[in-house]
């Protein structure tokens, strides 16, 4: 029996489960209303339906899930046990390959054998996948069946169906919600054990202080010393993400958020705000591509042409100004809530004393909307140094440690994407060495979030 | 609308600080005033009374031009500041707004230090030559407003810590430290508790003839405590205008009776 139609069959059950045993709590309700008391039946029909549906379900479908993580393991074993694997090499790799070889021919994913050895071994694989597979889809049916009649023998008036509906459905919230929180610890888990790795190959010091980035002359073995130094990538992430992007992105952002929430009239707010919004919504490798194609050379032409030094045809500024640009929306949407946030009589009170719109917003409005407008733009600035796509195509890729915004620098996440893409051996520092900076941007990033959200709740409280 | 009978003779007083004649007040396309015109005098504490939604509020809010930040708000008629009409286009909104200044319901100090909460206003409007003329400033506007000996010691505290009614006494010194000429209280003391509200009108009384003042108040024992005169606001109208003590123990209009004695508001 193959997984989707246990799948149907299961499915199947459970609707028919749903029907009779909500057509049975109907009857009950019926006879229970007869006798004149309208709360004898607890719960409604449908609940009770769905009680004895999930009991025919879950419990098969937990078996399912361990079923079939199981499965392999006993597979090969009993595949090992027949006496055609008894001529197999005993050398881990060759085996392994072997067996996976009969493994795809016995499940139809392969035509023919590459390996004489792995062709004797299909027949047994076969036999054993149908029989693990059979005995998997009877225990599923027998579970759903002994599930969903241990569910509808408890279908009695005064039986509480829609308080254990309601606890599953809680207990099915819950679980979605910690899936996200286990993907993210199993991702910061992967980062920490990899950047061990990395950081027993590498001195920690040298990496995070070195000032000399050169991983591809580690891997043609000059030797890991001196060759991982991240400074430059440091400050090439800081030069773009937190000093030129910010200086675009921090006046454009206030100053739209000031104009939508102070002066403009509700019609153009209604426009322009959502307009603005879009540019968040672009996706960044447009960006990029405008970066690359449009802005850099202009700037490099321009560079020349005052004669500046070192100018390159990949520039920090280049990439700095285009993120700056994107990074508006969301400087602008965070000022914009705090602003609005500012309580109207606080507003009243400074134009009651003759202040003007622009005193009144210089002197009260942005003051006090300051801690929200600096939670705003750490949030962006974290946006901003985890940018990839931007930089990667008009940032460059050469380690510069340099302040001439003309000149090519180079990210955290742009090495990241050069030491990953391709074929990679992932035993050697520099594949390694992109795990390290993950975790370094990893703990930057949330560092940025966690004070930032501080700044902003607390600011949100003080005029609760 | 009313008819304009001997009964509202009082209107119009000698010597008036700020007069309004047949202002009308719309938001959008409903009308909150209906053609109310008073007289408000330098030597008394006015009080508006009135039931919730009567216009008593809106109507406050014309006489300092408040109204312009509601988008939607229009106001016909004439009301002159000493003589000069306050929604001329030669009159200056924020020089209008110095000479007649406003205390909230809700205590609303900005989230600044006391001092610089007194200071704001003088700063806005150049009133202070240097930081010792500052110094005077302030002191002397905390002074009046009653809040001088409680916060002496700590100007530098935020103004957003003190209590409700030092916050309010503070909203208070704030409107006077620009020297103003009228100051409108709307509602001042809501939001306080009985100790914080007898504070309150204890300094009304210790301000009246300084300032103008007007008062528009929910209670009508506040009205009868506070102020000289009482002008009743019913459904957008003024009903009625006069001496205090005479709208309060013989109301001339059967509205103001109803009010005065509980029957709705």
């Amino acid at each position: 029996m193959t997984g989707p139609a246990i799948l149907l069959l299961l499915a199947g059950l459970g609707a028919i489960a749903w029907v009779s045993a909500r057509a049975r709590a109907l009857r009950l309700q019926t006879v229970a209303r007869a006798t004149g008391r309208r709360d004898a039946v607890h719960s409604l029909p449908g609940y009770h339906g769905w009680y004895v549906a999930l009991w025919t379900l879950i419990p098969a479908a937990i078996f399912l899930a361990v079923w079939a993580n199981v499965v392999p393991g006993l597979v090969t074993q009993s595949v090992l046990a027949d006496p055609a694997a008894q001529s197999l090499p005993l050398d881990g790799f060759s085996r392994s390959a072997i067996l996976g070889e009969a493994r795809a021919i016995a499940s139809g994913d392969q035509a023919g054998a590459f390996n004489p050895l792995s062709q004797g071994l299909v027949e047994p694989y076969a036999q054993a996948l149908n029989k693990y597979g059979v005995a998997g889809g009877v225990l599923a049916l027998v579970l759903a069946f002994a599930g969903g009649a241990y569910a509808f023998t408890r279908i009695r008036p005064d039986f509480r169906a829609r308080t254990r509906v309601e606890r599953l459905v809680m207990a099915s919230l819950l679980i979605a919600s910690l899936i996200a929180i286990v993907t993210t610890v199993g991702i910061v888990a992967s980062l920490l054990w990899e950047s061990f790795r990395f950081f027993s190959m590498v001195n920690p010091i040298d990496f995070l202080f070195g000032t000399k980035w050169s991983p591809q002359s580690a891997a043609m073995g000059y030797g890991n010393d001196d060759a991982f130094g991240a400074v430059p990538l440091f400050w090439g992430t800081i030069f773009i993400g937190a000093i030129i992007a910010m200086i675009v992105a921090i006046p454009l952002g206030l100053m739209s958020a000031i104009y939508l929430t102070q002066y403009a009239s509700p019609t153009v707010r209604k426009w322009m705000k959502p307009t603005l919004e879009m540019l968040a919504g672009v996706p960044t490798v447009v960006y990029g591509y405008f970066a690359a194609l449009t802005i850099a050379p202009a700037l490099r032409d321009f560079a020349v042409a005052i004669g500046i030094h070192g100018a390159s045809s990949e520039s920090a500024l280049a990439a700095g100004l285009v993120m700056g640009v994107m990074i508006i929306p969301f400087v602008s949407s965070m000022a914009d809530d705090s602003i609005a946030a500012v309580p109207q009589s606080m507003r009243d009170g400074s134009l009651a004393m003759g202040a003007t719109t622009s005193e009144t917003i210089r002197k009260v409005l942005i003051p006090a909307a300051l801690p929200g407008v600096v939670g705003g733009v750490l949030l962006a600035v974290s946006r901003a140094i985890g940018e990839t796509m931007i930089v990667v195509m008009a940032a460059g890729l050469a380690a510069n440690l340099t302040v001439n915004p003309f000149a090519s620098v180079t990210t955290v996440t742009t090495q990241i994407v050069q030491l990953l893409t391709g074929d990679q051996e992932f035993d050697s520092a520099k594949t390694l060495a992109a795990f390290a900076l993950g975790l370094v941007l990893f703990i930057v990033t949330l560092l940025l979030n966690i004070v930032a959200l501080r700044v902003v709740k607390k600011y949100r409280e003080a005029y609760e | 609308m009313t008819p304009m009978t001997e009964e509202q003779i009082n209107l119009t007083i000698d010597n008036p600080k700020m007069s309004a004649r047949d202002v009308k007040v719309f938001y959008g396309e409903k009308q909150a005033i209906k053609g109310v015109s008073i007289d408000v005098g330098m030597d008394h504490v006015t009080a508006f009374i009135g039931p919730s939604g009567c216009g008593k509020s809106t109507f406050l809010r014309t006489l300092n031009r408040m109204n312009d930040t509601v988008a939607s708000a229009r106001v016909e008629g004439e009301i002159t500041l000493d003589g000069e009409n306050i929604y001329a286009p030669s009159m200056d909104v924020v020089q209008l707004r110095a000479r007649v200044g406003m205390v909230f319901q809700k205590p609303n100090p900005f989230p600044k230090s006391i001092y610089e909460n007194i200071a704001y206003g003088p700063r806005i409007h150049g009133l202070a030559a240097g930081k010792a003329d500052m110094d005077v400033i302030v002191e002397k506007s905390l002074r009046r407003a009653g809040l001088w000996e409680e916060v002496k010691d700590r100007l530098h505290d935020s103004g957003t810590a003190l209590s409700g009614g030092q916050q309010q006494r503070l909203c208070i010194g704030r409107a006077i430290a620009v020297e103003p000429e009228v100051i409108l209280m709307d509602e001042p003391c809501s939001a306080l508790d009985p100790i914080a509200t007898a504070k309150i009108e204890e300094l009304i009384h210790e301000l009246r003839g300084r300032y103008a003042i007007v008062i528009v108040t929910h209670n009508m024992q506040q009205a009868a405590r506070v102020s000289q005169r009482t002008a009743f606001f019913h459904l957008g109208d003024l009903v009625e205008y006069g001496v205090t003590s005479d709208i309060f123990t013989n109301p001339r209009q059967e509205r103001t009776k109803d009010y005065i004695t509980g029957r709705y508001g």
